[in-house]
């Protein structure tokens, strides 16, 4: 009896132990697949969010297929028999069980979540998200200069529906976003009517961009290439048409954009939804009433929103 | 069927037979009856999931290309923010309140609910904002179009200028809606704390009774904060006022605090009973009591206490300073603790069981297998560098649609069948109950899984076109909820024709342990009448042959006793 209990569970311990140790490389492998689910990465950030993704998709890989191995197991070997109205053996409970699993995803999650606070930190040292301006967001530039960085610094106004983009020092602005690689930028973000969304999926960041408050994001792209700005708080009838291309270039090709784009004279912008109102008003509207939208900005550069990106 | 096959006490009682001349008359009248009420509620709640269903799949008719041209852009915001709003304040919250108002008191050995009459106003309150709500597709203006948050400044913009609105008309329906579940909060929780049958301790309680109770102290807390937001929104709009419009020294920002602290802990209230319903479920249908029963009734009360101070990981993107951040995700990440109790407890209860893998345990089985899934995506994204990426895209919607249609609609199906021969006295048809649960659970994962891989590339939700590169996966996901739309056909054939001429029900089909076991299918109006039953032991004896009342043989098979 003795002897047969103590067989069962070495079997036992060799079966949990090996399929314990083939989510563990399953889950491995997990982490290193999450890469391949993401955008590229354009940006200082990106690498940091994309680590503490890959080790959280570890972490969920292992307790998701092992609860389901459990479910599996049990729904596999523990069904009655088909006229078997028997009750099973009547275990109510086992303290030192319960206060484990209690214990052990409690210091799990304070891992996580001492793992992303310092991550947190990291991202704030980057670029700090919290400086944010009250009042009236034309006259309060307070620390938008930037007190530590020598950054690039662009003015970013949404609208319903359309992204303008100033470059005060050189006297630019344009309707699509470039960006000199590998430098800090400095964003000073403003909406001039709802809440919009300032969202890099490739730099992985994203900013509510608050009317009445100006809000700075700062940040430093890394490989150069075209990206997709989206606006990701809903604003309204065009909300899905608020995208922008955002380019960025070597500090050469950056300059000569700058340059060039400083002699053209002012021309509508892009707005998707501007086009898109007039076609609706030309066909008779077929929905219900909407907010008009803006008119395009008038700007230097349009550029296009119209080229294939790369995330 | 003939009438003389039931017991006497359910014909002479004022509750609907089946069978019986005119008894689905009661349903439409203004009826104090819990058992009435609940079957009222459930029915509305089950026409609204069909009308938000089928705004979803128009919804997913559009997004099966990436162009806009199916729907106007004005109409698919209307549908997305209609389907969202009847999702949960027209089905969800009614279905969950009708499983309470037939569970609660036949579980706890009450005849009726506290206050009848509150019970029957809040009922009638859901069909008024249904109406409510519906009707303002009418308008010239169209319905509300910012979404279920209804941030302002973009809610209270008003094209047409009209006073009455779709956005006026949401805000007031919302605003009935807060005071239709705080009438049934209170009348739920003064229930389960002042009539439960003698004996029934707190911890003989079974655990829906737990979970129902902390799931209705959160709508007590909670509500209040949102219905007043929503009334303040309703200002803005109609009168001009400016709590939240910055222009006027408003802030848009303190709108999204009031929505959150209600609509998060809102998600527990609706998934803490389904909570419960697992713990019944996995309990009766694998012949185990349940593991760590004390550890499992406790932690809903740590999710509550937690879910009270989780809401700004909704807004992390927004204007939240860092150290708001931080502290409101290691809040969210120990809401995973209470969390993980239960699920380990489950596993614990059907490991070494004697599974019946019927209807209801399929559903359980399935629900569960969601919930942990949204439980590991849940982690993501209270993770605040992740939850940047990834907030307002449809890794959101993925995991929010996980938790309620994967776990919770899946548990509330599963309690319907379990309980469905208790509640009409009949049965069932088992091969449409398993051809609805595959259909369900196959067609869940098709739509909402793909979301994830949507919302990590960087797809914003909301959003009426996208760019080509999201095209594959939202036409599976489309197609997942096609599928999704078909699989509610066996569940109406079912739960139908089983009213009609199911086989009758007997008095306890599952063999399970609890109140309303003891009493006949379905129950009399007053339940156990004069002989309410002493409870003498734990609510889950599976095993342990120990009686759950005093005298427990006098109440079972009653219903042979007048034969």
């Amino acid at each position: 009896m003795n002897s047969s209990s103590t067989r069962i569970n070495y079997s036992a311990l060799a079966l949990v132990s090996t399929w314990t140790g083939v989510l563990v490389v399953f889950s491995f492998w997990m982490s290193r697949q999450a890469y391949h689910w993401l955008p590229v990465q354009a940006s200082t950030a990106a690498p940091l969010v994309d680590g503490l993704f890959s080790f959280e998709t570890a972490l969920a890989t292992f307790v998701f297929f092992g609860v389901i191995s459990v479910m599996a197991w049990v729904v596999i070997f523990n069904r009655a028999e088909k006229y078997d109205m028997s009750d099973a053996e009547p275990i109510e409970g086992n303290t030192r069980l319960e206060i484990i699993w209690t214990v052990i995803p409690a210091l799990i999650v304070f891992g996580i979540a001492f793992y992303s606070v310092r991550v947190n930190q990291k991202l704030a040292v980057l670029g700090p998200m919290e400086h944010i301006h009250r009042g009236d967001p034309i006259e309060e530039v307070g620390g938008f200069l930037g007190d530590r960085l020598p950054a690039e610094q662009v003015e970013v106004t949404a609208r319903q529906w359309s992204w303008q983009f100033n470059y005060p020092a050189a006297k630019v602005s344009s309707t699509e976003l470039h960006l000199p690689v590998d430098k800090p930028v400095t964003f000073r973000l403003v909406s001039e009517d709802v809440i919009h969304g300032f969202y890099v999926p490739a730099f992985r960041l994203k900013q509510d961009i608050i009317p009445g408050r100006a809000i700075n994001l700062n940040l430093t792209p890394t490989r150069e290439g075209r990206y997709r700005l989206r606006d990701s708080m809903y604003s309204g009838t065009w909300f899905s048409t608020n995208q922008a291309d955002v380019v960025v270039e070597s500090e050469a090709e950056y300059n000569s954009w700058l340059l060039q784009a400083a002699s053209q004279p002012l021309q509508p912008g892009l707005s998707d939804a501007v086009a898109e109102y007039k076609q609706r008003q030309a066909e008779g509207a077929r929905g219900w009433p909407t907010v008009v939208p803006a008119p395009a900005p008038m700007v230097n550069v349009p550029g296009s929103n119209q080229l294939p990106h790369n995330g | 069927m003939t009438l003389a096959s039931y017991d006497p006490r359910v014909l002479k009682s004022n509750a609907p037979v089946p069978g019986a001349p005119d008894n689905w008359k009661r349903f439409f009248s203004f009826n104090t009856d819990a058992k009435v009420i609940g079957i009222q509620y459930i029915t509305v709640a089950i026409f609204f999931l069909l009308i938000g269903g089928l705004l979803a799949m128009i919804m997913r008719g559009e997004l099966i290309t990436p162009e806009n041209d199916l729907v106007d852009r004005t109409v698919y915001n209307g549908l997305y923010t209609m389907h969202g709003t009847i999702m949960l304040f027209m089905f969800i919250f009614p279905v969950l309140n009708g499983l309470n108002n037939l569970l609660i008191p036949t579980m706890i050995g009450a005849p009726d609910m506290a206050f009848p009459r509150l019970n029957a106003v809040a009922f009638w309150l859901v069909p008024i904002f249904g109406v409510i709500l519906i009707s303002s597709f009418l308008l010239p203006g169209g319905p509300a179009n910012s979404g279920w948050w209804s941030y302002p400044p973009v809610s209270t913009q008003n094209p047409l200028g009209n006073l009455v609105s779709g956005e006026g008309m949401w805000l007031t329906a919302v605003a009935l809606s807060g005071v239709s579940s705080i009438m049934g909060a209170v009348n739920f929780v003064t229930t389960i704390i002042r009539m439960r049958a003698p004996g029934m301790t707190f911890f003989r309680m079974p655990i829906f009774i737990w979970t129902a109770w902390a799931a209705q102290s959160l709508q007590l807390i909670g509500l209040p904060a949102l219905t007043g937001g929503a009334i303040m929104l309703l200002f803005d709009l109609v009168v001009g006022t400016s709590f939240f419009q910055p222009e006027g020294g408003g802030d848009p920002v303190l709108y999204q605090h009031f929505f959150w602290f209600y609509s998060h802990p809102a998600v527990y209230v609706i998934i803490l009973p389904v909570f419960g319903i697992f713990s019944e479920l996995f309990s009766a249908h694998s012949r185990k009591p349940l593991f760590g029963y004390a550890f499992v009734a406790l932690a809903s009360f740590a999710i509550v206490f937690l879910g009270l101070i989780v809401w700004v990981h909704h807004f992390f993107p927004s204007g939240v300073p860092e150290w708001m951040r931080n502290l409101f995700m290691v809040t969210t990440m120990l809401i995973s603790v209470p969390t993980g109790v239960k699920v380990f407890a489950w596993l614990a209860t059907i490991w070494g069981g004697k599974l019946r893998l019927n209807t209801p345990m399929l559903f359980s089985l399935g629900g569960l297998f969601n919930f942990v899934f949204a439980g590991v995506t849940g982690i993501m994204l209270a993770t605040v560098p992740i939850d940047i990426h990834v907030n307002n895209t449809y890794f959101v919607v993925g995991h929010f649609h996980y938790v309620i249609y994967g776990a919770a609609v899946m548990g509330i199906y599963a309690a319907i069948y379990h309980w469905f021969p208790k509640f009409t006295g009949r049965m069932y048809y088992e091969g449409l109950g398993k051809l609805h649960f595959f259909l369900t659970f196959i067609g869940t994962n098709l739509n909402f899984f793909p979301m994830h891989p949507l919302g990590l590339m960087g797809m914003p939700r909301r959003v009426s076109s996208y760019d080509p590169e999201f095209t594959f996966w939202n036409v599976v996901a489309s197609l997942g909820s096609f599928l999704l739309g078909v699989s509610i056909i066996p569940f109406l054939i079912n739960m139908i024709s089983s009213w009609v001429r199911g086989p009758q029900a007997p008095q306890n089909p599952w063999n399970a342990i609890g109140l309303e076991w003891l009493l006949p299918s379905p129950p009399p109006a007053e339940n156990f009448e004069e002989n309410v039953p002493t409870v003498i032991s734990g609510p889950y004896g599976y095993g342990t042959g120990k009686p759950l009342v005093e005298n427990q043989s006098a109440y079972e098979n009653q219903s042979l006793l007048e034969a």
